[in-house]
């Protein structure tokens, strides 16, 4: 039997804000992002690290964030989906997707587009044969791949690179 | 023809119509963001979290069950049990079955038995996830394991353990499909091609959001809330009222967005009743998200399909006279939406080609596995498959060619309407031209000169298949009474409305819940051509709300038929709101009604554009300003006009399981080159192809998408995705890490064309489509068979491991039965 009420306070920073939240010991990070601090666009869809739904870049590497307990994020810098566009402005990723019909229920790509994000960064101009291997870990039903990697490759060729810095701003 | 342009275009620049471009999606700057509402999203004050306990043996008598220690755990608030959601339910879930298998009673939770492995017992209500999980596992229950019966046919023998006693059988449904004379046929024939027995496997396509629902049973107004990404929520609420004992009208249902659904999000009614019945019991709400495991377990797979027996008579040129065979549907464990597989599969009960004398003795037989539904290709997709794999084995056996072969037997463009032995009428394509466009897409010639100079015994081999399919569309209900003629069910229909709102904003919602689909978009295309707007100003209601969408019985979004119903309904009420709005400016602007014309919001005079009032004026005529219009204008003007779309169906004759079973049927050719290591069996796509035919597409990027979409299924299930249970019942694959879901690296590129052969029979000249037909699983078995030789076993099995694939590849070395057999009244062919 797991004790209830184990608790630990954790200060995370997430697209910039600081949250200072008591969580029990137990709680996955997925949840406390999604539940406890209200941002819901990083999806839940296997519990087992294998969808990438709930993909995150966690101190600059993108991890799945169902595989990590929310008191390992404690002094964490985060980013989520909720992250890449800046003053209503779309990221060339987001962009990219919508114009090249990179979705359709739209359930993994925030997911993806984190993955994809976190691609570009380290590697700016992917092959067509880099970009799938860049997006691997995250699955998609509804579109076969084929305009999601479009889209990244749209952006990849494109030279209208904003990806963010992934440093935590002041608020 | 190259591949062609998908017609996007990055802004939407005036054009000639919206109909017909790809335009970006309404749906995606909130998705881009993050910012779409699915089910885990949502919440209510108060609400606990619930958990399901889940039998782990597939087959056991319930002894008793302890729920005392689950209580007792802090922020435990209920736990409900099979027997008590019973006593609070008025009858069994309704039954669509006839004969024995009407007597089946199915409750919201498992009572007296459990009948498969994940079959729901209890379901606990907790404060948080994670108690719920904890109580859960605290409540004890004993059962008394029975034997299991997990193979479709071998359920049917009468030494099969029954599932369901009241039924005293596990046939679900049997019936005989017999068209033209098949004896006469196989007695008549040059040759008859004998094929022991082909098998089409267990999948689903696993939408990434699984199901779930936030519901809430207001004991003081008697409303049940229900939030739920169920893509047919009039259809789950028509099961769940008369067990709730629930008037339609008390249900309130409502779906956001919703994170694919793909069929498989039809079947979980029972669920949702479970729920309605805690929240009553807990008398607050309750949050239910079925976790992965719990989806793979419990929530749908799709049909798996055994064929016996299979006879096909031909003539010397080619000519494929038709088949006979023994079907056996295995549907699980309860009835969900089954047996209408049985005859959903005889909307294409020919296939692609121009057979005439078909027998299928079909069963539906249930086992101790997960219940199906629907799931991409519904019914339909397996008994396609079967007709490829005959159409190929006849080629490989009597040695012709498998493209001339197909080319001879199709239904021939000059053909159409062309009506099928069973009375289903082909509206209309070219399948010979895009099986040439998909050999060209693929690069036929190239690879087939390769395979060629690689040849056999070098580690690898190549080879090129194709699969000819059908995407049926708009289903006539009244099939249903060939499975049960006592059924009230006949035609189809979707509702909308499209308003103009109060300071003349253009508002239109639909009866669908898509799940991807895009219909925000092509909802605003259609509606825009007709009100002369921009799509960007045509506001579509994002999902559905019971208590303000417009619906019939059939709403929802399944079995692709959006393109005509849903855009058929949105086509109606748009032209009404049209009429209304013309008919008010005229009266404002003093003139008559055809002296106006709609141009990007105005109503406007069609000789002097100076004369106009722009819809904001409209409507304050009508809502906030009618003492200044007629009587007789207020009366036949709201500016809120209802649609509902019918096709033109008439009830089947179920004595001869005849007539028009669907409205549309869109095409598609698919085209495969695989590259097979003789070493390991390992399979890998090397090119591929698929050319669509669904009539006037009404966004191309939409269809495009749709096709990759289908493929990708198609090729994951074929060489990926299967679920298999042990000889106890037990999952083999109860998780991500062991069904193995097709990724960016397994899934090639999709090349893909198309062509338009508009449908004469619906309002727009668009088909149905989206579910692609398995075409993709024909083509990839189909160019494995190209690999193996004349000796070896023929492909057998719609899904290819690794290990199944080097089977074939050594089985004429071993001298395997090959599956096989000709009999020939000539010699040579």
């Amino acid at each position: 039997m797991i004790t209830q009420s184990a608790t630990q306070a954790i200060e995370v920073t997430i697209n910039g804000k600081t949250y200072r939240r008591v969580v029990e010991s137990r709680q996955l990070l997925v949840h406390f992002i999604r539940d406890t601090l209200g941002l819901t666009g990083t999806h839940i869809g296997c519990d087992t690290g294998s969808c990438g739904a709930c993909s995150i870049i966690m101190n600059g590497k993108l991890v799945k964030s169902c595989m990590l307990l929310a008191p390992q994020a404690d002094g964490a810098v985060i980013e989520t989906v909720e992250g890449l566009a800046h003053d209503g402005e779309l990221s060339a990723l987001q962009e990219s997707f919508r114009d090249h019909h990179g979705l359709q229920c739209g359930y993994c790509t925030p997911g993806m587009l984190m993955a994809a994000t976190y691609l570009l960064r380290n590697n700016p101009s992917p092959s067509e044969e880099e970009i799938r291997r860049g997006i691997k870990g995250n699955i998609c039903r509804c579109t076969g791949y084929v305009n999601i990697v479009r889209s990244i490759k749209a952006v990849a060729d494109g030279a209208q690179l904003d990806m963010g810095d992934g440093v935590a701003k002041e608020v | 023809m190259s591949a062609a342009s998908n017609g996007r275009t990055a802004t939407r620049e005036r054009v000639t119509t919206w109909t017909g471009q790809g335009i970006p999606r309404k749906e995606d700057d909130r998705l881009v963001q993050g910012e779409g509402s699915f089910i885990d999203d949502m919440g209510m004050q108060g609400q606990g979290y619930a958990w399901f306990v889940r039998s782990p043996h597939a087959h056991a008598r319930i002894v008793s069950i302890d729920v005392s220690p689950a209580l007792a755990l802090d922020g435990v608030y209920a736990v409900l049990t099979g027997e008590e959601a019973k006593s609070m339910c008025q009858e069994p879930f309704f039954r669509i079955a006839p004969g024995a298998a009407s007597h089946i009673e199915e409750w919201p939770l498992a009572v007296g038995k459990v009948r498969y492995q994940g079959d729901a017992v209890a379901v606990v209500l907790a404060d948080t996830r994670e108690n719920a999980r904890d109580a859960a596992e605290l409540i004890e229950i004993e059962y008394d394991p029975l034997p299991a019966v997990v193979d479709g046919v071998e359920a049917a023998e009468s030494s099969a353990p029954i599932l369901h006693e009241e039924a005293g059988t596990n046939v679900a449904w049997n019936g005989v499909f017999n068209y033209g004379d098949i004896d006469w046929a196989l007695e008549n024939a040059d040759h008859v091609v004998k094929i022991d027995r082909l098998h089409f496997h267990r999948f689903s396509s696993t939408p990434i959001e699984a199901a779930g629902a936030v519901v809430d049973w207001d004991v003081g107004s008697g409303v049940v809330t229900i939030h739920t990404n169920h893509q047919m929520p009039m259809f789950a609420a028509m099961f769940m009222g008369p067990t709730l004992g629930v008037p339609i009208n008390k249900f309130s249902f409502s779906s956001r967005d919703i994170g694919g659904a793909f069929g498989t999000k039809i079947g979980f009614y029972p669920q949702l009743a479970a729920l309605a019945l805690l929240s009553k019991k807990a008398g607050r709400p309750v949050k239910w998200t079925e976790y992965r495991t719990e989806n793979l377990l419990s929530s749908t797979h799709g049909n798996e399909r055994t064929f016996l027996d299979i006879e096909v008579p031909v003539m010397a040129d080619g000519t494929i006279l038709g088949f006979k065979t023994r079907a056996y549907d295995d549907v699980g464990a309860y009835l969900h939406y089954e047996p209408l597989g049985g005859v959903i599969w005889s909307q294409v009960l020919p296939g692609c080609y121009k057979l005439k004398h078909i027998k299928v003795d079909y069963s539906a037989t249930l086992t101790n596995k997960c219940p199906v539904s629907p799931n991409r290709g519904y019914s339909r997709m397996q008994h396609l498959w079967l007709i490829e794999r005959i159409v190929d084995t006849v080629a490989r056996e009597l040695g012709f060619d498998p493209i001339e072969l197909r080319k001879l037997n199709f239904v021939q463009p000059e053909d159409y309407p062309y009506e099928t032995p069973n009375g289903c009428v082909y509206d209309s394509g070219d399948l010979p031209r895009s099986l040439d466009m998909a050999l060209e897409l693929v690069e036929a010639d190239y690879w087939r000169a390769r395979q060629k100079e690689l040849g056999k015994g070098k580690g690898k081999r190549i080879g090129i298949g194709v699969g000819s399919t059908l995407d049926s569309g708009t289903n006539n209900f009244g099939q249903a009474r060939i499975i049960n003629p006592e059924l009230p069910f006949s035609g189809n229909g979707e509702a909308a409305i499209a308003k103009l709102d109060l300071y003349g904003e253009v508002n239109v919602n639909l009866g669908t819940s898509p799940q991807g689909q895009g219909h925000e978009t092509t909802a605003a295309q259609v509606a825009a051509d007709i009100l002369n707007v921009s799509p960007d100003k045509v506001t579509v209601s994002i999902g559905f709300e019971q208590a303000n969408n417009s619906y019939i019985g059939f709403s929802g979004t399944y079995a692709s038929q959006f393109a005509v119903t849903g855009l058929g309904a949105v086509m109606g009420a748009a032209q009404k709101l049209r009429d209304e709005i013309l008919e008010v400016g005229a009266y404002a602007l003093g003139l008559s009604k055809d002296e106006v014309e709609l141009s990007d919001g105005v109503c406007v005079s069609k000789n002097d554009p100076s004369k106009s009032i722009p819809f904001i004026g409209i409507a304050n005529l009508v809502y906030t300003n009618n003492a200044v219009l007629t009587p007789e204008l207020r009366e036949k003007v709201s500016l809120t006009c209802r649609y509902v779309y019918t096709p033109p169906f008439q009830v089947p004759d179920t004595d001869r399981k005849w007539g028009n079973l669907t409205l549309t049927y869109a095409s598609q050719i698919h085209a495969c080159v695989v590259e097979v290591d003789e070493e390991t069996g390992e399979v890998k796509i090397l090119a591929y192809a698929a050319v669509d035919d669904c009539g006037r597409r009404i966004n191309p990027a939409i269809v495009e998408g749709q096709v990759h979409g289908a493929a990708g299924l198609g090729i994951a299930a074929a060489l990926y995705e299967s679920f298999d249970y042990d000889e106890d019942g037990q999952l083999m694959q109860p998780s991500f890490y062991e069904y193995h879901v097709g990724t960016a690296l397994d899934i090639p590129h999709i090349r893909t064309s198309y062509i338009e052969s508009p449908s004469p029979f619906t309002p727009n000249g668009a088909k149905g489509m989206g579910e692609g037909g398995g075409g993709a699983l024909h083509a990839v078995c189909n160019a494995i068979q190209d690999t193996l030789d004349k000796d070896d076993a023929i492909v057998y099995d719609s899904h290819n491991s690794w290990e199944r694939v080097y089977d074939l590849l050594k089985s004429g070395e071993r001298q395997a039965p090959r599956g096989v057999s000709v009999l020939s009244r000539v010699s040579g062919s």
